[in-house]
Parts: structure tokens; C-alpha cells; sequence
């Protein structure tokens, strides 16, 4: 069954392909004949900082910007970004989590320390899911394809044809890579067993 | 046609059905885009000015000729391109004449946080104010006519989050506009002061005029809903009013200079309640309450950063009680990207301890740790001015404790002026220019430094040293960034120098090269001492393996560019080179 709308923050580090991330993801959502808005931020920000996308997708959308507390789905690329930016998630929404750690400059300075237990601080926020995507890019020979992993995995909440994502990515990357991003996503979307979906539309539904 | 398009490329693609021929800006977050965009479109002659105000007059010069026109800057960019705006107001349009300006409510990526509704006001041109992309596209379109209509350059206002966010917009084909030609019209576009007297005439019936334009104008508009509150709004901030506020009577102001008075009377007679809802300054709340109409703005919704729509709805009702706990971690600011050429300078710019004058761009994050090597960042070029400055103030001696750090962009930006005016005024200067090949900051656009063009062409390039020489600069020297030593020397042999001394540090940005293999730390070499961490490398970190009295220093493979600094300032021999790292990996 398909939902008629969803809010989508997308988190990461700067250079981590969450802009790309997000316009597959809003073009998928077009194809699927919604009303979307994305917002998310250029210049500065986007030299190695912290980064949040907000995707939004439904019948008629107002704010590009998700509240906090709103959000259906937390995309994470970080775990310091997940936690960082988890009090978007709304009450018993999904958090997917690359599981991968990139210290801050302060924490590599000595200045601060990367957070402990990042696990068990988001378990108790929603469905949490920790993905090693780095591993499976690693596999795949690529790193630059975390990303549509990554997608992969959040396409198994979203319910879009698995052809609109193909279309989405084929339009967003060079076609040289079109191929590996396809079989990027398709692992990415592998990952989850039915079992977790399941539960998670049973929480929706609720 | 349905497509998903930012503002900016709404923008563009709104400039190009319009038949618009001649375009030209300089790059600045959150616009840059919009030339980006129009560049992928054919029968429009666009280019990179090397700054705004040349960009303007570019156009305005395009204008006379009977071109349709566009520029687009950031907010602070408008203020360099002030100048000729103001005047062009008085001399008007031969055919239509869109400046955008991309203000920037939350500071993303600038200096601050000036709201440029109130140039409207102060030249004395109509302001459009989109609230998403489709309306972004549109309102450029009529920015054309209504330019035409009026004999005004239209001032297209955005702001970051109309800028950098996507939503449906409709397509539509390319009407195409001729260029006129140029006929002589020195009473128009001679500003002599017998000549602006009267054009002032005109400007003053031409405000008349389009005030009344203003409450015709189809998208200054009434949306009934209750009638116990009205809200008065423009721009992104209907977006987070409508909701805030889903039930609420509202009045969306899209034409916001001169504003359409009869029009909010109308809407003011008919709700019990206004409140008047806008990122940044009161102007609208101002004006409405100079007519005498009793609203509530500024004294409720902050006037600092940007607004959301949960900002919009708790300034005006009481706040509900949902506190969401956010976690407290580590700030995550941005950092030069591993490899970038500007670590070296830095690196050696903290280790003398001189004091350094910055400028805008990627290199101004080399003011952050453990870099701590900028001291002041003003605007564009002032790195060169406020050295020359500090130096006239304190004396030729501070002036050997004193470097000016500019980026090459911004060096043809702004710096040239700077730095003839340090020559011809017997300055001390040591101006250090970071010369990476581009303008990185914005995404890597094209400079006369790197001599391509817009569209990728070869252009005619300008070498920095060139023009240094020209500048009558006595002492140059070109140095590699990434040898250290070289670097040290030459800038201690510029502090010597009696007179304007130029470094030009030349290495290509990293993001535009291939990465080298990685280099690699000994773990039997490495004593701990933490002096690779110096260089700011995000690639580079301390562990703490239990097995080790002492820390250990780790590069992450991943993210080493392969620049080798780190090797040159490691005193233990312990960071490798990557043959070196295999040969004893076997």
C-alpha cells in the first residue's frame, strides 16, 4: 500500500554524494507523479562540513524544509551525523545509518571526542537500521557508489516502482556508471529482509 | 512539460524562454547556478565577468544595444555593483533588464546577512519576490516585460531557499527577442547632471506609475480563509506561513517595491488580526504601518537567520510543549579538502606567527584549527587593502610580521586595485596569492587566470604575474604550495623585502586533479608527537591502540590525496611515500 507522503532528511558529510543522493531520489518521486520539494544548502558548507538535505514528497507541498520532530526517515551517511541530526525524526519513524565513522577536525585535533555507543543512543529514537555500505561499495569496486546504495536500501520504504528508480538513476549519472550505480542500488535494496519491512509497514500503519 | 528545477534554474530557464540574449555574472553562493544553467542553453551570449559590477555593466552595455539582459549575484555582490545599478535607474532599459540578487537569510555561505529588499527602495526599481521555482521562472519572464513596460531595470529577488531548492515547474519554448541595435540617446545614458536632473523627474512619475502597476499585478494576491487572521508575506516565507497558519486569510505580496497600498486596505478592512510574516527586516511591516494600519511583525518573528515554518507559527502562538531532544556533538565546520595546495601556505604562515590579513573563499577556512594562519576577512580583495591599511597605521616594521592572503579569482575580482594602490603608495605589502586555477569555492568556474570562458572555449589568459608586473611590483616569485621549505624561504624573503613584495604559491585545486596513491605511517617509526596533525589534514588521525604507550598517528586511505605534506613535516621519518610504504609492506 502507498503512502501519499513523506519526509526525507538525508545527512552526511560534505562530499559524500547526498546532492546526487537526493535528485535520484526526487526524481523517482516525480516519475511516481508526486509533488516534491528538496531543499539543501552549496558553497561553504559543502567543503568536507556537516550536510542535510531535506526531501519532500506528496500531494501538494508547502515549506522545502522538514520540521523537527517530522521526519518519516532519517537517511544517514555518517553515524555522527545520524545522531547529529536524529531529533529530526518524528516518534517512531526509520533512521537508515551507513555505518561508517569520519572524525570531525576537533576530534582528529584531540580537541573533542568522537561520541560513544552511537548505536545504542539512536536505538530508542525509531526503527533504526546500520548498514555497511562501504563495504558492499568496496565489493563493487567503487566507493563513490555509497551513496546509491544507500538509496537502495530506502527505496524498500518508499514503495516506488523498481523502474522509476532505474530511470532516476540512469538520468543522474554519467552513463559510463550507469550500469555499477544500477547494480549498486539493486544490492543496497537486497540488504533488508522481508521481515523488516514488514514491521516497518505495520508501524506506519498504525 | 513538467521538470524538477532548482530556483536557479528555474531562473535561467526562465531567462531563456524569454529570449533573453546577453548574460553575465560572478560567481557567489547561493547564485551561481544561474549562469551555470543558462551556459546549457544555446542563443544566449553568457559569460564570467571577473566581478559584479563588471558584470553589470556588461549587460547595461548590452542594453543599450537593444539586448535583453540578465546578471546575478549574491547579496554582497549587489554592493559592488551598486554603482552602475543606480545609475541605470536613472538612464532605464532599451529593452528588458533582470539583476537577480540571492540574499542569504542564515549565513550558509557569507559574510552576512543583509537583506537587499531595501535596494529596491534606495534605487528606486520594482522588486519581484518569487516563493518557489515555478515562480522563479515566471517572474523572470515578466521581469523582462515589466522592465520593457516601465523603462526600469526589475529587481529579482532570492533568497538561499528559493535558490538551492527543487520543485516541479512547468516548461515552456523560447520566444526569441532581437536585438534591437544601438541608436545614439545621450539624454538617457549620459548622466551628465543636467541630464540626470531630468531622467530624476522621470524616475519619481515612473514609482507613480508602478505603484498603481503594482495593484493589478496578478500575483499580489488575496487567499481567503478565516477572517480572524490575515497574514501579510512574500517570497519563501508564505511557504512556512501557509504551514504555520493553513486556516489563515492571506494576502501573497509578490510585486514588494512599490508596494500595492489599496490593495492591503482592502485586505486590512476585512481581518480582525494582521500579522505580517518576512525573513530578514521589517520592509513590509514598516511601509504598512506608515499607512497607518496596525500589524504585528518584527516585535514577535526574529529578524536574525533564516525562518521555518515552526520559527513562523511559535513566534505568533503560544509554544506547544514538544521538546525534541537534540544531541550535543562535535561541531563538524568545513575543512580544506586533503590535498588542497592552500595547506602548505597556512602551515607556514602559523608556524612564523605573522599576522594575516584574508579574503572570500575556500582559503578562508585556513582561519580555523589548528590552521589559525587568516586573521581578518572583510570582502572581496580587502585582504590586500587592509594589510596595506594595518601597515600605514603601525609602521614598516609591522609590516615584517604581516602577509595578505587572496585566492587567484579573487585577485582579478577585487585585488589589482588593492594592489596598485599599495605600489603607488609606497607600501610595504606582501600579498600572497593563492592561485589554484579556478574559483573553487562556487563549484570551479573559469577566471582570466585560467583563460577558459564560459562555455569551455579557449579565451585569451591573463597570468597573475603579469599583471603583478604591471602593477610595478619589484619583487615576484612563483613557489609550489606543496614544498615546504621552498614556501618558507620565499615568504621570508618577501617580509625582507623593502617595498611590495608578491608571492604566487601556483598548484592546481585538488578537486580538479586525480588523487596519488596514499601515503602511509610506520607504526614503528611513529612517536605520537602529534605534529602531523598540524597541518589540518582531515585524512590524518590519533589512535590510541592499547597495545602502545604512545598515540599513533593514522592517514585513512580513503581520504589521502597523496600530496606528501604530511612526510615533510614529520620529524620521525615515520610517514612514507607509497613506493617506500610497499617496499616495506613486503
Amino acid at each position: 500500500m502507498k503512502r501519499d507522503a513523506f519526509d526525507i532528511i538525508i545527512c552526511g558529510v560534505g562530499g559524500q554524494g547526498i546532492i546526487l543522493a537526493s535528485n535520484v531520489l526526487c526524481n523517482t518521486a516525480f516519475l511516481e507523479s508526486f509533488d516534491v520539494k528538496k531543499s539543501e544548502v552549496h558553497g561553504m558548507a559543502q567543503r568536507g562540513g556537516s550536510v542535510i538535505t531535506h526531501v519532500r514528497i506528496g500531494k501538494k507541498i508547502h515549506s522545502p524544509l522538514i520540521e523537527q520532530g517530522n521526519s518519516d526517515i532519517v537517511l544517514a551517511f555518517e553515524k555522527l551525523e545520524a545522531l547529529r541530526y536524529i531529533h529530526y525524526l518524528k516518534k517512531n519513524g526509520t533512521a537508515i545509518v551507513n555505518d561508517r565513522e569520519i572524525p570531525p577536525m576537533s576530534v582528529l585535533t584531540g580537541a573533542a571526542q568522537y561520541p560513544v555507543n552511537i548505536k545504542g543512543k539512536l536505538k530508542h529514537r525509531g526503527m533504526i537500521y546500520f548498514v555497511d555500505a562501504e563495504k558492499i561499495a568496496f565489493e563493487l569496486g567503487n566507493r563513490r557508489t555509497v551513496n546509491i546504495i544507500l538509496l537502495g536500501v530506502l527505496s524498500c520504504f518508499l514503495g516506488f516502482k523498481k523502474k522509476s528508480w532505474k530511470t532516476a538513476i540512469s538520468k543522474n549519472v554519467k552513463k559510463k556508471f550507469v550500469d555499477l550505480n544500477l547494480a549498486a542500488f539493486n544490492r543496497g535494496a537486497s540488504l533488508l529482509t522481508k521481515i523488516d519491512i514488514l514491521s516497518f509497514k505495520k508501524k506506519q500503519s498504525r | 512539460m513538467k521538470s524538477l528545477l532548482s530556483g536557479n534554474e528555474a531562473v535561467a530557464r526562465g531567462a531563456w524562454e524569454a529570449g533573453c540574449n546577453v548574460a553575465a555574472t560572478y560567481p557567489g553562493t547561493p547564485s551561481t547556478e544561474i549562469l551555470e544553467n543558462l551556459i546549457k542553453y544555446p542563443g544566449i551570449y553568457t559569460e564570467w565577468a571577473v566581478n559584479e559590477k563588471v558584470a553589470l555593466e556588461v549587460v547595461a552595455g548590452a542594453c543599450f544595444a537593444g539586448a535583453r539582459v540578465i546578471t546575478a549575484m549574491k547579496h554582497v555582490g549587489l554592493n559592488v555593483a551598486a554603482d552602475p545599478m543606480f545609475t541605470m535607474a536613472y538612464s532605464g532599459v532599451t529593452a528588458g533588464f533582470v539583476i537577480v540578487t540571492a540574499d542569504d537569510p542564515g549565513m550558509w555561505s557569507s559574510q552576512n546577512e543583509q537583506d537587499n529588499r531595501h535596494y529596491g527602495r534606495h534605487a528606486k526599481i520594482p522588486i519581484l519576490e518569487p516563493s518557489d521555482s515555478n515562480e522563479a521562472k515566471l517572474f523572470t519572464k515578466l521581469g523582462f516585460e515589466i522592465s520593457e513596460k516601465f523603462d526600469t531595470p526589475v529587481l529579482l529577488r532570492l533568497t538561499t531557499r528559493i535558490c538551492h531548492s527543487t520543485c516541479l515547474v512547468e516548461l515552456g519554448k523560447r520566444k526569441t527577442h532581437k536585438v534591437k541595435g544601438y541608436k545614439k540617446d545621450i539624454k538617457k545614458r549620459l548622466v551628465l547632471p543636467a541630464h540626470a536632473r531630468l531622467r530624476h523627474i522621470i524616475v519619481e512619475k515612473r514609482l507613480i506609475n508602478l505603484a498603481r502597476f503594482s495593484e493589478t499585478f496578478p500575483f499580489n494576491k488575496i487567499e481567503w480563509g478565516k477572517k480572524t487572521l490575515g497574514v501579510i508575506t512574500s517570497g519563501i516565507s508564505y511557504q512556512y506561513a501557509k504551514e504555520a497558519f493553513p486556516n489563515a486569510s492571506f494576502l501573497k505580496l509578490s510585486f514588494t517595491y512599490p508596494i500595492p497600498e489599496k490593495l492591503i486596505k482592502r485586505f486590512a478592512h476585512q481581518v480582525k488580526k494582521i500579522i505580517v510574516v518576512e525573513e530578514g527586516d521589517p520592509i513590509l511591516e514598516t511601509e504598512i504601518k506608515a499607512m497607518g494600519i496596525k500589524v504585528t511583525g518584527k516585535a514577535k518573528i526574529p529578524v536574525c537567520g533564516e525562518l521555518t515554518q515552526k520559527i513562523v507559527r511559535e513566534s505568533f502562538v503560544r509554544k506547544i510543549s514538544t521538546k525534541i531532544k537534540a544531541y550535543k556533538v562535535p561541531a563538524r565546520p568545513p575543512v580544506l579538502c586533503p590535498g588542497c595546495p592552500h595547506r602548505g601556505v597556512f602551515y607556514i604562515i602559523n608556524k612564523l606567527k605573522l599576522t594575516a590579513t584574508g579574503d572570500i573563499g575556500c582559503y578562508t577556512l585556513g582561519a580555523l584549527p589548528p590552521l589559525n594562519a587568516i586573521d581578518t576577512c572583510v570582502c572581496m580583495g580587502a585582504s590586500v587593502t587592509n594589510a596595506h591599511g594595518l601597515e600605514k597605521a603601525l609602521g614598516k616594521d609591522f609590516s615584517k610580521k604581516l602577509v595578505a592572503v587572496i585566492g587567484d579569482s579573487t585577485f582579478f575580482h577585487s585585488g589589482i586595485t588593492g594592489l596598485s594602490n599599495a605600489v603607488y603608495n609606497k607600501g610595504n605589502l606582501n600579498l600572497l596569492i593563492l592561485d589554484n586555477y579556478t574559483t573553487a569555492m562556487t563549484g570551479h568556474q573559469p577566471h582570466p587566470g585560467t583563460g577558459k570562458l564560459a562555455r569551455g572555449e579557449q579565451g585569451k589568459r591573463i597570468p597573475p604575474e603579469d599583471v603583478v608586473k604591471g602593477c610595478g611590483v619589484e619583487f615576484l616569485k612563483i613557489v609550489d604550495p606543496n614544498d615546504l621549505k621552498a614556501t618558507e624561504h620565499a615568504i621570508k624573503q618577501a617580509l625582507e623585502f623593502d617595498g611590495v613584495a608578491v608571492l604566487i604559491f601556483r598548484r592546481p585545486c585538488a578537486l580538479l586533479l586525480k588523487p596519488n596513491p596514499a601515503y602511509f605511517i610506520d607504526p614503528d617509526l611513529c612517536k605520537g608527537c602529534r605534529l602531523c596533525l598540524r597541518i589540518g589534514c582531515p585524512a590524518i588521525s590519533l589512535q590510541f591502540p592499547e597495545d602502545r604507550e604512545k598515540p599513533l598517528a593514522v592517514i585513512d586511505p580513503t581520504l589521502c590525496f597523496g600530496c606528501g605534506l604530511c612526510a615533510q613535516v614529520c620529524t620521525c621519518g615515520a610517514i612514507l611515500a607509497p613506493e617506500k610504504a610497499k617496499k616495506g609492506k613486503k
